[in-house]
């Protein structure tokens, strides 16, 4: 059996055709296998969904509880049979609930990474690597350029920052799901104990961290509309990078503007977003991650997507491994 | 190191003068010695090694990675220094010592420039990523982080309470790492002495004179001056040392040893250096720059060119600090002053009588001599102050000179101007009537409003003729072209341009869409204001 046999990609999502299941699909399918709750890997609208039990917690937070006919829950490191095909779900270490695919069948392991990092999260369980013949990785971050600092140091700057401001409010940019909880537990291990305010649009997803045993401390709404505009000085408010373009932002004393992302990396990106204290904390591995990772599945084939291919795909050409951008798969070798 | 970084990270990103200078002060108040004061040598400029050319940070960084992966890497960052930074392969061993910014200086001001690279190489090893960013930044170009060595020493001052004008005074006489002067700041030592002689002292600078500025002042409490169109000097003769300063604090005495030499007195003396005599001919500004910016200069240039000085006011005698007084007492010991020296090389620059600003400023337009550029006016009671304090000195430049001009070449400018042709090469006409031809004069980006800058944008592209890269050339002819007003302070001869002539700070002033290119300037108009 070749690879491509088992996994290839269509206009909808990676397809398993024994097994006649979609791998985080972007069009409503028959049967969609989900590595995590980001909106570009889970969409609404599919007839069955296979994923981790807090995926689908998230998905029904998210879209509401009918974003799919039929679900099932799968934990980590359970196994099922789909139409003869066997298929595994194991930490991907990014964001609550999220998994690698492991899809076995004549002999033939691949494993689909979806988003993974090897940093670790005190607000998932960690990414475990498992063995395969393919693997399939992302490259959001896939450049050498993109080292993550240990996220515990980039905590740090932003505390020692609120101290050095007490009169102006930190407003940091992160993520609905994942960074803003990490950043918030990251805080709270930083010594942290003063209430964390928070934009709306975070509330149901920390709730749902919380109810899941991840203590986030006093988190309070931060809404600005009845308060006085002193209110906020010295405070640490957190809120999706969307909400800080908008009017809500500009109601804070004199705001530092932080920004929780692996691409404040790079000092123009943050220059040119305004940010002025960039934390580079990223849920996506790095560049030495990337590299050390391919190496430890011992996958003799790599399949690269979501990001800068090019890059990684060089890479595994000077070790020796075979490797090829996933949307190439099956395409460039017809015929053979 | 790493608190070094940090710093230039966030004073990198931080836009407000008040949260720079907050970040500022907290480092020196934390950081211990000496690795703050090299962090201030660092900022403001007064640090030296060995320098690293871009090629062989290149080669340094070629030795370590494969070139396609760099080649991904600095296209995706945009800059060298940063891109090296971010991928230089992490070599330091766990738990090995991290270098302060002390060491890492020593060890660079120790290198050779041959052994530079192998120094550096060591260095980045033992580096995190931003202190990589800082290293290669201080060995490469100077930081260029948007902190000026004025707002640092403002820093010093918050720090230690005090006024900036008493880091200025003391600033010259201190060398890197400063132990002396954060000492005093923190309290625990007087304030350092001006060891070394002759230091320069901060000079006091003048507002210029804003519309209706003069309806709210009584002439009666000021003096007038001329203001005169030299280069403002601050003369220095203390303890048998001389020492010629621009206002800037600029050591410039090696190109000026004829005056030094004459500088036989124990003072210091706030003028204008002019070229000439006092009495005879008083030489143009393009006649002084023949002196200035030079190391030495031969006897053959003191004669042709020799200087002197019209002195303003005097701030020291002796070991009489005069600054408190008023300018009435400052002028009076001035005056007694300078005829006990040279009279070839010092005279007192004369007040201007008036009764009130019509007279003044009828005088301010016929100017007695082509080589006054305006007028000061100073308050009768005003101390000599640090700065440009608002209030007690004024002055009221002569205005500026304009010619028509026709533009000829349009260049694209830079930032966020670069989607605009925004820099103008303009010339005036020369040669025999029925065939006259265009002579560039000079080039000017800026004066005119964004609209404007639409409408000579658009009058570019619709009449370019020819391209040269960025640049354009546009139809320019006696029935065609566009005729741009040009203002400038003045003009010097020149042997780099066609035409002879170098323009001080050309600016457009008007557009001139109403006239026609053939009825712009000629050249002669122009050398005739040289002449003069
Ligand atoms: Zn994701």
């Amino acid at each position: 059996m070749r690879p491509r046999d088992l996994l290839r990609p269509r206009p909808e999502g990676l397809y398993c055709p024994p097994g006649d299941f979609f791998i985080d699909p972007v069009r409503p399918v028959e049967r969609a296998l989900i590595t995590h709750g980001h909106s570009d890997h889970a969409r609404a609208g599919h007839t069955k969904v296979l994923a981790t039990q807090q995926t689908l917690d998230i998905m029904g937070l998210r879209y509401g509880e009918g974003f799919a006919r039929q679900t099932q829950a799968i934990g980590p490191g359970e196994t099922v049979d789909v139409n003869g095909v066997r298929v595994s779900f194991h930490n991907a270490g990014h964001v609550l609930g999220s998994a690698q695919i492991l899809v076995e069948h004549g002999g033939m392991r691949i494993v689909a990474s979806g988003d993974y990092k090897r940093q670790p999260d005190p607000t998932c369980a960690p990414f475990e690597v498992v063995a395969c013949d393919v693997f399939i990785t992302e490259a959001t971050f896939g450049l050498p350029v993109f080292r993550h600092p240990p996220a515990s140091e980039e905590i740090a700057r932003l505390l020692r920052s609120a101290t050095q401001f007490p009169e102006r409010a930190h407003l940091v940019g992160a993520y609905a799901l994942g960074k803003a909880q990490r950043v918030i537990k990251l805080i709270r291990e930083g010594g942290y104990e003063a209430p964390i305010y928070l934009h709306g649009a975070l509330q149901r997803l920390c709730e749902y961290y919380a109810s899941q045993g991840i203590d986030l401390g006093d988190l309070q709404p931060a809404t600005v509309e009845n308060s006085r505009k002193g209110e906020f000085a010295g405070a640490i408010v957190i809120g999706t990078p969307s909400a800080f373009a908008d009017r809500w932002a500009r109601r804070f004393p004199d705001p530092v503007s932080a920004f929780a992302s692996g691409w404040m990396r790079i000092r123009q990106r943050a220059k040119q977003r305004g940010v002025e204290l960039p934390l580079i904390i990223s849920d996506h591995s790095d560049w030495d991650e990337l590299t050390a990772t391919i190496i430890e599945t011992g996958a003799s084939e790599v399949w690269v997507t979501h990001g800068r291919e090019e890059a990684l795909v060089r890479w595994c050409e000077l070790n020796g491994i075979a490797a090829r951008p996933l949307h190439l798969v099956g395409y460039e070798d017809e015929g053979d | 190191m790493k608190r070094f970084a940090e710093l230039l990270d966030r004073l990198v990103l931080t836009p407000s003068r008040n949260g720079k200078l907050k970040l500022l002060t907290d480092y020196f108040r934390v950081v211990e010695d000496p690795d703050r004061g090299l962090a201030l040598a660092a900022i403001t400029g007064d640090l030296s090694f060995a320098s690293v050319k871009p090629a062989i940070l290149r080669a340094l960084i070629a030795e370590r990675m494969d070139q396609i992966l760099f080649g991904y890497s600095y296209d995706y960052v945009g800059d060298l220094a940063e891109t090296v930074s971010l991928v230089w392969p992490q070599n330091k061993a766990e738990g090995s010592h991290e270098l302060t910014l002390t060491e890492t200086v020593a060890m660079l001001q120790r290198a050779s420039r041959s052994d530079a690279p192998k120094v550096l190489a060591t260095l980045l090893d033992q580096a995190d990523v931003s202190s990589r960013f800082a290293i290669i930044k201080l060995v490469t170009s100077g930081l260029r982080i948007g902190v000026s060595a004025r707002l640092a020493k403002q820093s010093l001052a918050d720090l230690g309470g005090v006024d900036v004008s008493e880091i200025e005074e003391v600033w010259h006489g201190l060398t890197p790492p400063y132990l002396a002067l954060f000492a005093w700041l923190e309290g625990r030592v007087p304030r350092p002495e001006r060891v070394a002689a002759a230091l320069f002292r901060p000079v006091m600078l003048a507002h210029p004179v804003g519309d209706n500025d003069l309806d709210k002042l009584d002439p009666a409490d000021f003096a007038a001056e001329w203001k005169w169109d030299g280069i403002r000097v601050q003369v220095v003769a203390e303890g048998g040392v001389q020492r010629l300063y621009s206002r800037t604090g600029d050591d410039i005495s090696g190109a000026f040893p004829d005056l030094l030499e004459a500088m036989n007195f124990e003072g210091v003396i706030d003028g204008e250096l002019l070229v000439g005599n006092p009495f005879g001919k008083t030489g143009t500004f393009s006649d002084l720059q023949q002196r200035l910016n030079r190391k030495t200069v031969s006897p053959k240039m003191q004669s042709q060119f020799p200087v002197f000085v019209r002195a303003y006011d005097l701030l020291q005698l002796g070991s009489d600090d005069l600054r408190a007084l008023t300018y009435v007492e400052r002028r009076d010991v001035l005056g007694g002053f300078v005829t006990t020296l040279d009279p070839a090389r010092f005279d007192v620059s004369r007040n201007v009588a008036f009764d009130d600003w019509n007279e003044l400023e009828a005088l301010r337009r016929m100017p007695p001599h082509p080589i006054i550029e305006g007028i000061m006016l100073k308050r009768l009671d005003s101390p000599y102050l640090a700065g440009r304090p608002k209030g007690p000195w004024f002055k009221w430049k002569r205005d500026p000179h304009t010619i028509d001009a026709v533009l000829m070449y349009a260049q694209r400018g830079h930032g966020k101007r670069s989607s605009y042709y925004s820099d103008y090469t303009f010339g005036v006409w020369t040669g025999a009537e029925g065939a006259e031809e265009l002579v560039p004069v000079g080039k000017a980006y800026f004066g005119f409003t964004d609209e404007e800058l639409r409408q000579i944008d658009k009058y570019v592209r619709d009449n370019t003729i020819e391209r040269f890269g960025p640049v354009r050339s546009v139809r320019a002819n006696r029935t065609q072209g566009l005729v741009l007003e040009v203002a400038f302070e003045g003009l010097n001869r020149s042997t780099r341009h066609k035409s002879g002539i170098a323009m001080r700070f050309p600016r457009i002033s008007r557009l001139r869409w109403d006239k026609p290119a053939g009825e712009a300037d000629r050249l002669e108009t122009l050398a005739d204001l040289l002449d003069k």
